[in-house]
């Protein structure tokens, strides 16, 4: 047992998965390090803005349909609701619901409940959003301001159990825990697992869970697993909060992200018996069979798998052997979380480009079920060493990297980023939607995707020629990764240096 | 009683970070938790207009990503580390540094850190703006005040006609830039010299010129108060406080008129400029009248705002004194100070001679839902708020237009409300709801 749903709130990753945000190296280097434990993540004394656990956990749960968030911190962290529910109506959109906005109140702390603590706002809170969205449950999240006052959020929420007859259920995910924005998945999903999802009652042999995103694209998955007589259901967006009491009926749970996927899949196999598919991510042609036929391995349908695979790979071999001519030996730079990051190496280099360098986000040593991430693992066994480097985003460093580097494309993820490639004149592949590149079509429509990219420039290029960078020109003739593990100063040698 | 918030109409303190993004030159560097830079650069750029990053924003900005060790230990030696490393790395005439709640909190002596890179001369200012402190109006009005404190030097020269505008909220606005330039067109047809910082005419150089002003102008209804009466202290600038965004031909013109005689220009000079500026306008709004009386879809039976202050005053004005339009509540959801309230909700008593409109000052969306829920509107309402109120106009069976943060469904460049072509603007945007309506 890795996931322990007794303690109140789930371990931060560093601590956990002894995830790092600093590196510089090479895959196999890395993986075999982190096999070894032997993988100390770095520092630097110059960084820019991350992200944080907050944002990855209100995230998901204000997407769950009937229940309510209430955000105990200062209205600036209840902020990017603002995008969640941009991403709500996306996906009602999609599933053709009608228009509805999510549950959320924010206790707007302020300079009062820092002296005072912030017990009243709290409890008006839980109060209100009970009143005004009639919610099957209320999850609280904390914040920076609540976590350094102190406050006794699952005490209070205990209180008010008497009077409010939903789950109130807390949900610790303070920005500066945690230097990986992942862990706040982690605390969502800690809070769905010990309050929300119940044993089954009766399995369902056909019930297969599927951890996404927004699951947009989710109808190519329902088409292929409808063929192996299997039904997807996607989570945790746009879930009811029945559905995720009952996740444990399911025959087993699949992800489309290692990182996002691999607390909530792994304690539903350790606490509720549903075995967690630990293959490769569905993207592209290795990661579908890896995915696909894991699941055929785990449920007994080996032979009707093959039998899909086969059909579903004839389908496109023309459009993709096309497609492998059109982008051979373009290069390739990445930028994206782990898992991305990772499955997407495999991708490109099957589309025939030459990955020049993956930058990831984080790096976690192992995932829950205590593994080097399957698709780090994969890499590591190629024949070709991939160069690697791990930051929390750190655009300064990624765009030394790219004026190095000057590949003729660069596929990231996590908004923000794409914008800096296209400064600097490059191609930039923004990959929003989990679903880009999902099973043996989707390599076929993100190949393409690239290729439109690359067939007309002339945006990108503009912007280069008219863009000053905020960078000194003594920044951008560092090598890139110059302050990784410069140690913060500890005499005042540094401090004096006249710039 | 506590008050808590259902959908955000506002940021905290720090997010006005966007007020340093707005400063051609300037760089903010967070001393803040690892999540603040992003989430406000979301809220208040991306999902507000989709204004982009610019020069220097988003995940481009310095930051000390304060975790445990900052909280336990005080996070003073890292941030001297960051501002050390961010004047080698990061490009710019001015460096203004920003705590998070984490610092402020924590009680870093974050003033004395920026002291001494003031001492050695370099352009390094610094301003609480921990979120719980209040949201991004008082950002705005802190960071300002630093710039004034910290970095503008005292200066004998005065320039004639030079005036410096302070005006709507960079960013928070997603009209921003538009519309700082449509007053700087405004005072440049009167004959004067504006001086705008905000936006990509101005910048740390524009700055530098604030001291020599004849006068600050702040168009606002009451954001930037502390600002002007802090450059009257320190500068003996005079300042005119205008408080309604002016829209339309009535308020402009108006406007124009309180300014030239402010500036002590001659009156045939104001109303010669007035004259020229508002021939387009006459032209136009004379073409929008056949379909104005014989809209279809039927006009709005009442026009509600649910917005800040700025526009709340601004579109009601022009509505009610150059469309004819009937106003229902306005909802003010800009958390004014109680001090400001008054004033604010005098004007709205007096839209015109014959015409006021009830005011409701909120920052709780619950509450604009609950009245309006119980309002009967005899006809469609017209409601002029943000990308929150999609849903609720659906379900009042209103016309919806976003004007006001976070403008969450349109996408925003150029486009001003501000002025006789800004009044254009908004008929053709609140015309172009009306005429796409189902009937």
């Amino acid at each position: 047992m890795t996931i322990n749903l007794k303690a109140t709130e789930a371990k931060v990753r560093e601590n956990r998965l002894s995830s790092i945000t600093a590196y510089k190296g090479s895959v196999k280097d890395m993986v075999q390090k982190a096999g070894g434990c032997g993988l100390k993540g770095g520092e630097r004394c110059f960084t820019q803005t991350t992200s944080c656990s907050l944002g990855c956990a209100q995230g998901q749960l204000v997407m769950i349909q009937d229940a309510a968030v209430v955000g105990h911190s200062a209205i600036g962290c209840g902020s990017d609701t603002i995008q969640s529910n941009i991403n709500k109506r996306r996906g009602h959109f999609s599933r053709e619901w009608e228009l509805t906005d999510i549950n959320y109140i924010n206790t707007n702390m302020t300079e009062e409940a820092t002296v005072f603590g912030g017990k009243a706002k709290l409890r008006e809170g839980v109060r209100e959003a009970y009143r005004r969205f009639n919610p099957k449950a209320i999850f609280v999240t904390t914040s920076c301001v609540s976590g350094i006052i102190g406050e006794d959020v699952s005490g209070i929420l205990s209180e008010l159990e008497q009077e409010i007859p939903v789950p109130l259920v807390p949900v610790h995910c303070e920005g500066f825990r945690s230097r990986l924005w992942a862990s706040g998945f982690d605390a969502a999903f800690h809070a769905i697992l010990s309050y929300i999802v119940k044993p089954a009652e009766k399995k369902r042999p056909e019930l297969v869970n599927i951890i996404n995103f927004a699951g947009i694209g989710r109808a190519q998955v329902t088409r292929l697993l409808n063929r192996i007589g299997l039904v997807p259901q996607f989570i945790v967006q746009f879930t009811t909060l029945d559905q995720l009491s009952r996740l444990s009926e399911a025959a087993a749970t699949l992800s489309f992200c290692g990182t996002l996927g691999s607390y909530l899949a792994t304690g539903l196999e350790e606490h509720f018996g549903v075995p967690y598919i630990k293959s490769l991510q569905p993207h592209g042609i290795a990661g579908t069979d890896s995915w696909l036929r894991e699941l055929g391995r785990v449920l007994g349908k080996e032979d009707e798998v093959e039998a899909l695979i086969a059909e579903e790979k004839a389908a496109i071999a023309q459009e993709l052997a096309e497609l492998q001519t059109k982008l051979n030996g373009k290069r390739v730079v990445i930028g994206m979380g782990p898992s991305f990051a990772q499955n997407y190496t495999r991708l490109l280099d099957e589309l025939g480009m030459d990955v020049v360098w993956t930058a990831s986000w984080h790096f976690d040593q192992r995932h829950d079920y205590g593994e080097v991430p399957a698709a780090a693992q994969d890499l590591s066994e190629w024949d070709k060493d991939i160069p690697v480097s791990v930051s929390e985003l750190q655009i300064f460093e990624i765009i030394n990297l790219l004026r190095e580097l000057k590949p003729d494309v660069y596929v990231c993820r996590h908004p923000g980023m794409a914008i800096w490639a296209a400064k600097l004149g490059i191609p930039a592949i923004f990959v929003s939607d989990e679903y880009q590149s999902f099973g043996y079509q989707g390599i076929i429509s993100f190949g393409s995707r690239i290729a439109d990219a690359l067939a007309n420039p002339t945006f990108v290029r503009y912007l280069a020629s008219k863009i000053k960078l905020p960078y000194t020109n003594w920044w951008l003739e560092q090598d890139a990764f110059k302050y990784l593990d410069e140690a913060a100063p500890s005499s005042k040698v540094r401090s004096k240096e006249v710039i | 009683m506590a008050k808590v918030i259902e959908q955000v109409r506002y940021a905290c303190a720090l997010g006005a970070l966007h007020s340093v993004l707005a400063i051609d030159r300037a760089v903010p560097i967070l001393h803040a938790g690892p999540g603040c830079g992003q989430r406000l650069s979301t809220a208040l750029s991306l999902t507000n207009g989709y204004q982009g990053t610019g020069y220097a924003g988003g995940h481009s900005m310095p930051c000390t990503n304060s975790t445990e060790t900052e909280v336990v230990f005080g996070g003073e030696k890292k941030l001297k580390e960051l501002i050390t490393q961010s004047l080698r790395v990061m490009d710019a005439d001015l460096y203004v540094v920003l705590t998070g709640c984490t610092s402020d909190i924590v009680g870093d002596d974050v003033l004395e850190v920026a002291r001494s890179f003031q001492k050695k001369g370099h352009p390094v200012v610094c301003a609480q703006t921990g979120g719980f402190s209040g949201n991004n109006f008082h950002g705005h009005e802190l960071i300002l005040d630093a710039i004034i404190d910290q970095y503008l030097k005292p200066t004998d020269e005065r320039v004639p006609g030079l005036v410096n505008v302070f005006s709507v909220v960079p960013f928070y606005d997603a009209f921003w830039s538009g519309n700082l330039q449509a007053i700087q067109k405004l005072l440049t047809a009167l004959g004067l010299k504006p001086n705008v910082i905000f936006g990509p005419a101005g910048g740390v150089t524009a700055l530098n010129h604030v001291p020599k002003a004849q006068f600050n102008l702040l168009l606002s209804p009451w954001v930037g108060l502390n600002n002007v009466k802090s450059l009257e202290d320190k500068f003996g600038t005079p300042y005119l406080h205008y408080p309604i965004l002016p829209i339309g031909p009535t308020e402009t013109s108006k406007f124009l008129r309180t300014v030239g005689e402010f500036a002590g220009l001659a009156s045939e000079q104001v109303e010669t400029a007035i004259k020229e500026l508002e021939k387009p306008y006459d032209y136009y709004i004379e073409r929008s009248a056949d379909y104005l009386l014989q809209a279809r879809a039927g006009l709005p039976s009442r026009f509600i705002t649910i917005s800040d202050s700025f526009y709340g005053l601004g579109i009601s004005k022009f509505l009610v004194n150059d469309l004819g339009f009937l106003p229902g509540t306005q909802f003010v959801m800009d958390n004014i100070p109680q001090r400001h309230q008054s004033a604010v909700k005098a004007e709205f008593a007096n839209l015109s001679d014959t015409i006021a409109a009830p005011v409701v000052f909120t920052n709780d969306s619950g509450v604009v839902k609950e009245t309006l829920r119980e309002t009967k509107f005899k006809g469609r309402p017209l409601i002029l708020g943000s990308g929150w109120d999609q849903v609720l106009a659906k379900e009042l069976n209103g016309y919806q237009l976003s004007v006001t943060f976070p403008v969450s469904n349109r996408f925003i460049l150029n486009s001003s409300y501000v002025g006789y072509d800004g009044a254009l603007r908004l008929a053709e945007d609140v015309f172009s709801v009306l005429v796409n309506s189902s009937y």
